[in-house]
């Protein structure tokens, strides 16, 4: 009951909030969807202490939603500890940012459609992980899409609103077909959805193979790629990334739940549920930690050039979800999700943070109009460096272990490619606390560069925002320390169970905690001197970043519109697509289908209609011609016919 | 020779003919012109003749006058058919000849004359006997035609009407001597012999052109393509009573004269003909689609109206099985209420004092007249055949017969001819529903007027509700053409 109560409370919310907002009003919305959030966070925390801390997994049937032939897909509730860390992650988190919008929205005049959309985004993302088999994942997995889509939309009269929810829906159309069709693939060669069964049978199809285009391909590798191009989409990993910082036009709570803590870690959770599958293809792994890593990568760097908060931030976030992806490639799917659960309380902290920030300044976002106001909002401050110490990975902050465990897993992993994802990883962390420090110190110290009279508004956020952001400190600060041992450390074995399965080739678990020392210290080394770079550029010299940016103008311009990958794909999809539907609409549809079709045929029935008609000339003898050429052409037709 | 002549299967002939004399004396010999109360007898004597026909007529086959006459079920639903249009238009007529001061005894006096002469047709076993019926028929209706000799345009119509009769009647009788000189006969009964049965002889081309000219003499009657170029300029020219009276009864008993025709004595010339008849068939759906079109009056429309539903009885006809002659009777019967309903309409349009004709005319009719204008959108519904109504299945049944005939193309055909038709009547329910009304139509309606659009309603509405007694009776009448 109170596992079922967890789960639907949000939707209830929803509804109520939905439907009836107009009758409970802005206040009414917002104490109903917190109320239940909070009874869902409260239920979801001892979820996790009766799931994960005392083993007990259960799965609780619903109904059956189809059955029809061998396909049998039902409703059920799977709790096993994976589940039960997202549930406790995604409650709170949710129940943080509920708290905060209280706040942050108290001015927006659709508050209840703001909170039902914030409830029905945490519906379907319970749903996506108490799923117990792949379509009601699915479900789940669009469920938080449309959510998604809806929020970045939410003020949908801003042009640059609409587009990027457009733009999120679209490109993660694209993931969401590869993962429809992992779906198809995995019932096709295991003739169920259902996750037990698929997990059972995984085993014995090692080595199955499709003929797909003539060429025997291994039939467990394309399941799990066509999954990860799933993951890919949702978790915006290189490639399909582009709709992350754009997603940003949202208001900023969204950004927090949505778009860092909670559903673009959905692909990290789906990778990790199907680990069983995952394990035995080793072509997958390999893939997914060449992305994960190259993501990690390529994102810092983007990062490191932004000027929009929220953007620096959107891309840490694609930063730190690629260092996930490399952790599940090298087989520490645990680690991937520790660091799923600490980076989900620092960048939530962040991202509320930055909304304190962007609401102390009159709803500037430029870092380069910022500066200097650290003393006026002193509690946010302390705040944002505490998210900010806890994602550069300084030591005994949460990103410290989660994001360390990660790298030595990596250096663990005794491969080729695991040593690639350490280097990229190491020089990510660098560029991490390189960038991370840039915008502290651009938003916060030196001197102002805003003008006067938004510096005279600056003043601390009310309460009901700077209540969850401790919340989340707090989880920035202790959730490291708190689950390592649990997550990473001697005690995992026990904890995860059976929900996540690593195969005996792949020791990554173990190894990580016997490696050289310099492996382990080298990240805490790359951090400092990442912050000590930017004190010095953007503290002491202010000046040699411009002249860098000059020097370099290449790199600069190459860094500073996202290596161009937004223009790449507008040549490459979104122009050609155009042109194609233009020409089919204004050459296949206008002029051959319309105007053959409809116009034409209309057209060409007018004409012969007034053919017709003009034979009726109203001469008798017209008419008596008619009738004998007729019985004459009959006449002759038989002569030439008959027989 | 003395040959007495069983009387009774043609008991109600002599009786509407006896009516028709007795009701034509006593109306020369009144003081006024006794319009209303003639019509009333024609009418009564007519159903009189309808019960009689329902008395005479059983399951068996009866001949008379030396086997010229037939009596059968066949006979039985196309003569009830008659009546029962014929009963209805005169009805029908009665409130607009007043109106218009053209109310003259003449007037139901020449339907009952014309209505005999169509029975006779029906009934007809000889082309001697035909002839005499057509011919009977023809002249009543030449001179309905030209019934208002006032209006230049129904003089105009009837004299068109009859000079183009004659030569229709002209190339009957030729075919029928042709027929005649190649075979020796002209009955009905001795011509299958001919060619049936176990030796059955192979036509000489004569015979075949005098079936061609036959069927061209009849072609004209029933208005098919391409003998229909009266049609247009009568409906619009006669008075809009005798054009109802036009469309329908003539119509019928036409056809199912040509359905006798075709399927008894040349029924085993199926191959003949049914090349023809599929060619007239397709010009006359053809030209019944397109040239409706551009119409203006409506009375000109329901013409080409008249003649693609005539190409579409036509593509029954054409299948030559029992299931096609059904079809062909089922869709008689539909077209039969289809067209007393809609020209029911028509005779009510009037607008300040005088008879409109127009299709925009009827624009807002929803709204000045609704309950009429929901007559007109079921009948107009009913003959695009849109289903459920009646007109979907009267099309349904030839259609189907025509397939199960092997004939595609003509089915085919048939269809898409169909949708082009379905264009000019939904522009009827569209003007009657969404355009303004322009002048408002005077409120005439009659007893007689209601009543019979509300029977031609019910029975396009309820027809696939009930579709029992009218499919056997109509099977029934068609299995007796075809005995085995």
């Amino acid at each position: 009951m109170l596992y079922v109560a967890a789960i639907f409370l949000p939707l209830l919310g929803s509804i109520v909030a939905g439907l009836f907002g107009r009758f409970i009003g802005d206040r009414g919305a917002q104490v109903v969807t917190c109320l239940l959030l909070g009874i869902s966070a409260v239920c979801g925390a001892v979820i996790f202490k009766q799931v994960a801390i005392d083993h007990n997994t259960v799965t609780i049937p619903l109904m059956t939603w189809i059955q029809s032939g061998t396909m049998d897909v039902g409703w059920a509730l799977k709790f096993d500890t994976l589940t039960a860390v997202m549930v406790v992650v995604v409650t709170w988190v949710s129940f943080m940012v509920h708290v905060y919008s209280v706040g942050y929205m108290s001015h927006d005049p659709s508050v209840p459609r703001f909170m039902s959309y914030l409830s029905l985004f945490t519906f379907a993302m319970l749903m996506l992980v108490t799923a117990d088999n792949l379509v009601q994942l699915f479900f789940g997995w669009e469920g938080v899409g449309v959510a998604s889509y809806l929020l970045i939309g939410f003020w949908y009269e801003k042009p640059s609103a609409s587009a990027a929810a457009i733009k999120a829906f679209i490109v993660n159309r694209v993931g969401d077909f590869g993962f429809a069709l992992g779906i198809f693939g995995i019932y096709f060669l295991f003739d169920s959805v259902t996750f037990d069964a698929i997990f059972a049978a995984a085993p014995g199809k090692v080595g199955a193979t499709v003929s797909f285009f003539g060429i025997e391909w291994d039939a467990l590798t394309i399941c799990c790629l066509l999954l990860f191009v799933g993951a890919m989409g949702k978790s915006a990993q290189l490639g399909l990334h582009t709709w992350l910082p754009d997603a940003m036009e949202g208001p900023t709570p969204v950004s927090a739940l949505i778009h860092a803590a909670t559903m673009v870690t959905a692909g990290v959770f789906m990778v990790a549920r199907m680990s069983p599958l995952f394990e035995f293809s080793d072509t997958a792994l390999m893939v997914v930690t060449l992305v994960g890593a190259a993501t990690a990568f390529f994102a810092a760097t983007v990062g490191c050039v932004q000027n929009d908060i929220k953007r620096i931030i959107a891309y840490s976030t694609c930063s730190q979800l690629g260092y996930m992806f490399f952790a599940i490639g090298v087989s520490a799917y645990q680690a991937a999700i520790f660091h799923l659960m600490t980076h989900a309380f620092f960048k939530a902290l962040l991202f509320l943070g930055a909304g304190s920030v962007i609401h102390a300044m009159s709803d500037e976002q430029d870092i380069r109009r910022m500066g200097g106001i650290w003393k006026h909002v002193k509690v946010t401050w302390a705040l944002m460096w505490i998210g900010s110490l806890a994602l550069a990975g300084i030591p005994f902050f949460a990103g410290y272990y989660s994001k360390d465990t990660i790298l030595e897993a990596a250096f663990a992993a005794h491969s080729n490619v695991g040593l690639l994802a350490y280097a990229l990883g190491v020089g990510a962390a660098f560029l991490t606390a390189f960038y991370s420090w840039r915008l502290l110190i651009l938003t916060f110290h030196g001197k102002p560069r805003a003008d006067e009279h938004v510096m005279a508004h600056v003043h601390e956020s009310p309460a009901v925002m700077i209540l969850p952001l401790m919340v989340l400190a707090a989880g920035a600060l202790f959730s490291g320390w708190l689950g390592y041992d649990m997550f990473v450390g001697h005690d995992q074995q026990q904890f995860w169970g059976a929900s996540i399965l690593n195969i005996d080739a792949h020791k990554t678990m173990e190894n990580l905690h016997h490696i050289p020392g310099w492996v382990a210290i080298l990240p805490t080394v790359v951090a400092v001197s990442g912050i000590v770079l930017a004190y010095i550029l953007y503290a002491v010299a202010p000046s040699i970043p411009a002249m860098l940016a000059r020097s370099f103008n290449g790199v600069y311009l190459f860094l500073l519109n996202k290596w161009y990958f937004d223009e790449l794909y507008d040549y490459l999809f979104v122009k050609p697509a155009f042109k194609l539907g233009r020409g089919f609409w204004q050459g296949g549809d206008g002029a051959l289908i319309d105007g053959v079709g409809p116009d034409g045929v209309a057209a060409a029935t007018r004409e012969i209609a007034r053919k017709v008609g003009r034979l009726q000339s109203g001469f008798l003898y017209h008419y008596a011609f008619a009738m004998l050429i007729g019985v004459a052409a009959f006449v002759t037709w038989y002569m030439f016919n008959a027989r | 020779m003395s040959e007495t002549f069983d009387l009774i299967p043609v008991l109600p002939e002599l009786f509407l003919v006896l009516a028709a004399m007795a009701l034509l004396m006593a109306g020369v010999f009144r003081k006024d012109e006794g319009f209303g109360s003639t019509t009333s007898l024609a009418i009564m004597a007519m159903v009189a003749a309808a019960v009689l026909v329902w008395a005479v007529g059983g399951d068996e086959r009866q001949t008379t006058f030396g086997g010229m006459f037939v009596m059968d079920s066949f006979a039985v639903f196309a003569k009830l058919m008659v009546l029962v249009g014929s009963a209805l238009t005169a009805a029908m007529s009665v409130s607009f000849l007043e109106r218009e001061k053209l109310g003259r005894f003449e007037y139901p006096i020449l339907i009952l004359f014309a209505t005999v002469g169509m029975m006779m047709m029906i009934s007809a076993n000889d082309f001697i006997a035909l002839y005499l019926g057509l011919e009977l028929q023809s002249l009543s209706l030449y001179v309905l035609a030209a019934y208002n000799r006032d209006s230049v345009r129904a003089t105009e119509a009837g004299l068109k009407y009859f000079v183009l009769g004659s030569l229709a009647s002209g190339m009957l009788l030729y075919g029928v001597s042709l027929v005649y000189g190649f075979s020796g006969s002209t009955s009905f009964e001795v011509l299958p012999r001919i060619f049936g049965g176990d030796h059955p002889a192979a036509p000489h081309l004569g015979f075949i052109a005098g079936l061609v000219f036959i069927i061209a003499g009849l072609a004209f009657k029933i208005s098919a393509v391409p003998f229909h170029m009266w049609t247009p300029d009568v409906y619009e020219g006669a008075p809009t009573p005798v054009t109802s009276f036009f469309a329908v009864a003539p119509k019928i008993a036409a056809l199912v004269l040509f359905t006798r025709v075709m399927v008894g004595p040349f029924g085993d010339l199926v191959d003949q003909w049914r090349q023809v008849i599929t060619f007239i068939a397709i010009l006359s759906m053809f030209v019944g689609a397109f040239a409706a079109i551009v119409q203006t009056n409506i009375k000109r429309l329901m013409a080409y109206s008249s003649i693609g539903h005539v190409g579409f009885v036509l593509v029954g006809l054409a299948a030559g099985t029992a299931d096609g002659v059904q079809g062909v009777l089922v869709y008689l019967a539909i077209y039969l209420f289809m067209n007393v309903g809609t020209f029911a309409v028509i005779l009510c349009m009037r607008s300040k004092g005088r008879m409109v004709e127009g299709i925009d005319d009827l624009a807002g009719l929803s709204r000045t007249h609704p309950l009429m204008a929901l007559t007109m959108a079921a009948l107009m519904f009913s003959m695009a055949g849109i289903p459920p109504l009646a007109g979907f299945w009267g099309k349904f049944y030839v259609f189907k017969a025509a397939v199960d005939a092997g004939l595609f193309t003509l089915a085919i055909i048939g269809v898409l001819t169909s949708v082009v038709s379905a264009f000019y009547y939904l522009r009827i329910i569209k003007i009657m529903y969404f355009d303004e009304a322009i002048e408002p139509f005077e409120r005439v309606s009659g007893r007689a007027m209601g009543m019979v659009m509300a029977l031609s309603t019910a029975v396009v509405l309820l027809f696939t509700f009930l579709p029992g007694p009218l499919l056997t009776s109509a099977k029934a009448a068609a299995s007796v053409l075809f005995p085995q």
